[in-house]
């Protein structure tokens, strides 16, 4: 009796070990995924930053690989026919060209500032509305981003990244419907589980450095 | 408050009343209706806290997009785009007085500052001025003289009135610039301007204002409001 006690002790134990296992191995997964993130984001930036400084068209070329059809399929996702998608990608993509020297790294990836460029394109193609825009917050012509701001912001937001792909199958589609576009704002209920926390406070520093620069 | 107040979009520390999670992300995505949007781009031009959080909901769509089964663009699509490039006129900053009351987004509606702004007396020293949307969402701005009370009203979906000089208060709180106001159709309130200079607010609804009193309601039609 004992014994049997004691090996079914043994048997869980031995299932505890798989299973930690298995987290750990997952963990590791994620890491991973995590590095390899924020090191394409790292690319991104210095591609971003030779179209910016040289007008660089094998940088462009190749953000234009990684991006565009992105781009497209969110644009497709939120309803353009194909034929509009992939006239407002080019668009898009073109404004990514133009608008290179307001990129600030310290407050978003590559990801996230193309999306915010695709967004504002879905509204003016698809929704047929104003925009209104928030006032820039530009850099002075010789300011850089600090680049420990660059480092963590590029941490949290591979941490995003993970955390959105680890969520419960129903959650992530609301979180989806949300961004392509069905969900009204009063259907939106908060946003939890996400490590928006943290990267709201990286933004909330760089910000305190922007305005500190131009003061 | 720091050596950069005099600037627009300080550290606003005196902001209260934020944006709600919601609005914030609705306006992230892209799918927030165009006069609640004019709201959160003209808050978080003054809120440093809510222009962090709208971009950290931002990321997420950036990491929904990184994520998609992307679609591959027709052969000629990188071509396209270069000649786009070298078509495009050079890159224009947005131009924004100096010395102004109105934010950037509230400029951009109006077509210049607060001397710029077509008012309407609609009674008891109180003025407003409807600013077009192409949407059903309603955007005014109202001039309120220190001390006047605004009528009672109620509302049918979602009103937001953001500060944007003076103050007002309600039988709940006290708002100041920058600060948003979120009413419901479960809100009846009463707000009144403080003394000092008029308080100039912009509101946004999508359905009208229900007025308690008889004499208002009579107007209604007549005030667009």
């Amino acid at each position: 009796m004992l014994t049997a006690i004691a090996n079914t002790e043994q048997v869980d134990q031995a299932g505890a070990i798989r299973r930690l296992r298995r987290i750990r191995s997952s963990k590791n997964e994620t890491r991973v995924d995590m590095k390899e993130k924020a090191a394409a984001n790292d690319n991104w930036i210095a591609l971003i930053e030779k179209v910016r400084d040289a007008k660089d068209r094998a940088a462009f070329a190749a953000l234009f690989q990684h991006f565009a059809p992105r781009v497209k399929a969110f644009l497709m996702k939120s309803g353009a026919v194909e034929s509009l998608a992939e006239e407002c990608t080019q668009d898009v993509m073109a404004t990514l060209w133009t608008k290179a020297h307001l990129f600030d790294p310290s407050r978003a990836s590559a990801s996230t500032w193309v999306f915010t460029i695709a967004r504002n394109k879905k509204i003016d193609a698809l929704r047929k509305m104003r925009r209104p825009e928030p006032e820039d917050l530009t850099w002075g012509p010789t300011d850089e981003p600090d680049a420990a701001d660059v480092m963590s912001l590029r941490q949290e937001s591979a941490k995003l990244s993970a955390a959105i792909a680890k969520l419960p199958e129903k959650q992530r589609e609301l979180i989806e419907r949300a961004y392509f576009g069905d969900l009204s704002h009063s259907e939106i209920a908060e946003v939890t589980g996400l490590p928006l926390g943290t990267i709201k406070s990286r933004i909330r520093l760089a910000l305190e450095r922007l305005r500190h620069a131009m003061g | 408050m720091n050596d950069c107040a005099t600037l627009w979009g300080n550290d606003m520390s005196d902001v209260k009343h934020h944006l709600t999670d919601a609005l914030l992300m609705s306006y992230g995505a892209g799918t927030l209706r165009e006069g609640y949007g004019l709201v959160v781009a003209t808050h978080v031009s003054l809120c440093d806290d809510c222009r962090a959080r709208l971009e950290s909901f931002e990321a997420i769509g950036g990491s929904l997009m990184d994520d998609v089964n992307s679609i591959e663009l027709s052969e000629d699509a990188l071509d396209a785009t270069m000649a786009l490039i070298d078509a495009a006129p050079a890159f224009q900053t947005r131009k924004i007085e100096a010395d102004r009351v109105l934010p950037g987004p509230v400029q951009d509606y109006v077509g210049g500052d607060l001397k710029d702004v077509r008012w309407r007396a609609v009674g008891g020293g109180v003025r407003q001025a409807v600013l077009k949307t192409k949407d059903e969402t309603k955007v005014r701005l109202f001039s309120i003289p220190g001390g006047t009370a605004m009528p009672n009203h109620g509302h049918r979906g979602l009103e937001l009135t953001l500060v944007l000089q003076g103050a007002f208060r309600d039988e709940e709180d006290r708002f100041g610039l920058g600060d948003v106001e979120v009413a419901t159709e479960h809100t009846h309130h009463t707000p009144v301007a403080e003394e000092g200079e008029d308080c100039i607010c912009l509101a946004v609804t999508d359905a009208p204002l229900r007025f308690k009193g008889l004499i208002p309601r009579i107007a209604q039609p007549f005030l667009g409001i």
